[in-house]
């Protein structure tokens, strides 16, 4: 029986890592669901990207107050992750601080921990205040009410309570604090436990290191089901990203097919298809999740909803509802109803009658003026505009289903090439005027 | 206008056996906007001083497809560029210039897909080309001193990172430049952009192009700078609905300088 507790945590350990791994997996098979589109070009642009915007927290400090308190917890959440190294080794080998033989080097290490772990907390509880006490208009927008914002909540619950534990943990360890080697933080808290006995600390110091692990792994599965998904996304998303000038927008390749075949005077309009090419009807634009591309969908899972792209939209600014944070949620919402209609279909998809217009109303469609500033403020380069401007193709191209003054506006583009019912033949007459 | 303009088509120049150093993009706001209009004319106004060799398409010019392709209508836009492309290599040519931020990032940018690879400049650019080519003087201008604001429009700054030429022009007429609360990369859109042009704003508490005009009263500027014939009509319509005219003056850069010559 003195292997029960190695063989719970070997058990708790494998389960936690085995539902990851199956939740990595859906999330793969959901974002490939997106159409091709290469971005493997300019590899060492795309790792500058990476180093400088992900790794390298750039954009985020373009608002220095949520920028620094961001770095704090990212750097913290990274370093401290360390620590939970040692913890698995104990909790295989059910040694205790097997790094612990390091000497000074080790209370170096913990030392660091604690004084971050100590600053995470601080960040993480003014992060709280910003949202529910100062309640700063981006987390308090419409798409932000029930499960958004309980979302937001419980990360940082979550946090919180990951922080305070390792901090306990070391504090009622008593032979750790009788070392005294790198519990800058924990000795001043070790005094609130001081009428206990020694057998109580170790009760309460054990609970407070399986608590600790266990809630690890909890928020580890949490990950998928939240907008927390940006602690990993981010790199990949960033990798990724556009490297164009912002106002360059794609041309669709069968457009092109369709216009150099009409513009051809030797093209026979009657012409078959060549035998074996077999061709596939495509869709114009963009009529649900799976007539994006796979960049689209992965920024749609790396959005972490912080508001940046909204509290800047100037459709959003002036009252109107599009709000580019909330075309990214409706994204990953359906395309996670896309991806369990498939689990549930035997790997099919079956036609529910909806698509991403349930989700994203027209009027927040051509609510936006493709001003690109949503896009520059990401501060994970996420695209909102191209999800955008996929659907107004669809809307156009498919269903000609334009505002009846944009309608107006391409007849005169067709008719007379200007956007106003003027002759082409006056082009010319603002010389004389 | 009192001076007669000296605008040859690239039809004439080519029937007297000459090549232009650059065409004039003039676009369909410039070619038919009565505001836009007086931006073309005080550009040639600049060129035709400077004796830039340039021409224009004239009649032979068709809309970019810009309003079109961002409206969601892909085809309209590659029938138009595509056309437009077989007019400009026919034409063989290599450098263009425009005043319309949307017709310089359709060219520049989307164009050469398409078969159209153009050197493309925006008119700041240019004009400071010139400038540092000595070709114009911009030191007794009568903006000295004017407290001056620039509008980045959306397709020249976010969209394609001009942001210094229409700033290092107005520097060398030592306006006293002061930048908005959202300017450069977090310029806020004066409303236009995304076809938004041509049609109502969707339903708000507010018009975009009076909350960028705010933006500009801020500074207490006596003249809004521009480089865009949209955000040009935007921001004298927001002006308007602040009823600060006689007190607030939009004005495009090109016309800055060509006063200022």
């Amino acid at each position: 029986m003195q292997y029960i507790d190695n063989i719970l945590f070997v058990a708790l350990l494998a389960a936690g890592i085995w539902f990851f791994a199956k939740n990595i997996k859906t999330l793969i098979r959901n974002i490939k669901l997106g159409k091709d589109i290469d971005r493997t070009d300019n590899k060492p642009e795309r790792w500058k990207n990476m180093a400088k915007i992900a790794l390298g927290q750039g954009k985020m400090v373009r608002r220095p107050v949520s920028g620094i308190l961001h770095i704090i917890v990212y750097v913290g959440f990274i370093l401290i992750n360390i620590e939970v190294l040692e913890i698995i080794i104990d909790g295989i080998f059910g040694t205790h601080r097997a790094f612990s033989g390091m000497g000074a080097f080790y209370g170096f290490l913990i030392g660091n921990f604690e004084v971050l772990a100590f600053l995470v907390l601080v960040a993480v509880i003014i992060f709280w205040v910003r949202r529910n006490v100062i309640k700063i208009k981006r987390f308090w927008k419409d798409e932000m009410k029930g499960w958004p914002k309980s979302d937001g909540n419980m990360i940082l619950y979550f946090e919180m309570i990951l922080m305070t534990l390792f901090l306990i943990m070391n504090a009622t360890d008593v032979e750790f604090q009788a070392m005294n080697n790198g519990n800058v933080i924990s000795q001043y808290i070790t005094p609130l436990f001081s009428s206990m006995e020694t057998s109580t600390l170790h009760i309460i110091e054990r609970s407070a290191w399986w608590l600790h692990i266990v809630g690890i792994l909890i928020f580890l599965n949490y990950l998928y089901y939240s907008k927390h998904l940006h602690i990993l996304l981010a790199f990949p998303n960033t990798f990724y990203a556009n490297l164009k000038p912002k106002g360059q927008f794609t041309n669709d390749a069968n457009v092109t097919k369709e216009v150099k075949m009409m513009m051809d005077p030797s093209a026979d309009p009657y012409a078959m298809p060549e035998e074996g090419a077999e061709e596939e009807i495509a869709t114009f634009g963009a009529k649900d999740v799976t007539d994006l591309n796979w960049v689209n969908l992965l920024n749609a899972y790396t959005c972490t909803e912080c508001g940046r792209c909204t509290s800047e939209c100037p459709a959003n600014l002036t009252g109107k509802k599009l709000s580019p944070r909330k075309i990214m949620m409706d994204t990953r919402d359906r395309l996670e109803e896309v991806g369990k209609n498939i689990d549930a279909n035997n790997g099919e998809f079956k036609d529910d009658g909806k698509n991403l217009f349930d989700w994203i109303s027209k009027e927040e469609v051509w609510a936006c003026t493709s001003c690109n500033a949503c896009v520059e403020t990401c501060p994970v380069n996420i695209d909102p505009l191209g999800i955008i401007m996929e659907m107004r193709r669809y809307l156009v191209m498919e269903e000609s289903a334009a505002p009846a003054e944009l309608n107006n506006m391409m007849q005169n583009v067709e008719n007379n090439g200007a956007p106003w019912p003027y002759n082409q033949m006056d082009r010319m007459k603002w010389v004389d005027e | 206008m009192s001076e007669a303009l000296k605008v040859p088509t690239m039809a004439e120049m080519m029937a007297e056996d000459k090549t232009p150093d650059i065409l004039f993009w003039v676009g369909s706001a410039g070619s038919f906007d009565d505001r836009a209009k007086k931006i073309s004319r005080a550009f040639v106004k600049i060129l035709n001083k400077a004796n830039v060799n340039f021409a224009v398409l004239g009649t032979e010019e068709s809309s970019s497809g810009d309003a079109a392709k961002r409206a969601g209508n892909e085809f309209l836009f590659q029938m138009q560029a595509i056309t437009n492309i077989e007019v400009l290599n026919a034409y063989e040519v290599k450098k263009i210039v425009t005043c319309c931020p949307h017709s310089y990032n359709t060219i520049k940018n989307e164009y050469p897909e398409l078969g159209g690879t153009y050197e493309v400049y925006h008119h700041t650019e240019f004009l400071q080309q010139l400038l540092k080519a000595g070709k114009i003087s911009l030191s007794g201008g009568e903006y000295k001193g004017k407290r001056v604001t620039f509008h980045d429009p959306c397709y020249l700054g976010r969209a394609n990172s001009v942001f210094d030429a229409p700033r290092a022009l107005m520097n060398e007429m030592k306006v006293d430049l002061v930048e908005m609360k959202r300017s450069k990369l977090n310029s806020l859109c004066c409303g236009a952009g995304g076809a938004q042009m041509f049609k109502e704003p969707e339903k708000g508490d507010k018009d975009i192009n009076v909350l960028r005009t705010e933006d500009a009263m801020e500074t207490s500027a006596e003249i809004i700078a521009t480089g865009c014939p949209f955000c040009n009509t935007m921001m004298t319509d927001g002006v308007k609905a602040k009823e600060q005219e006689g007190k607030i003056e939009v004005l495009d850069v090109a016309e800055l300088v060509a006063r200022s010559l």
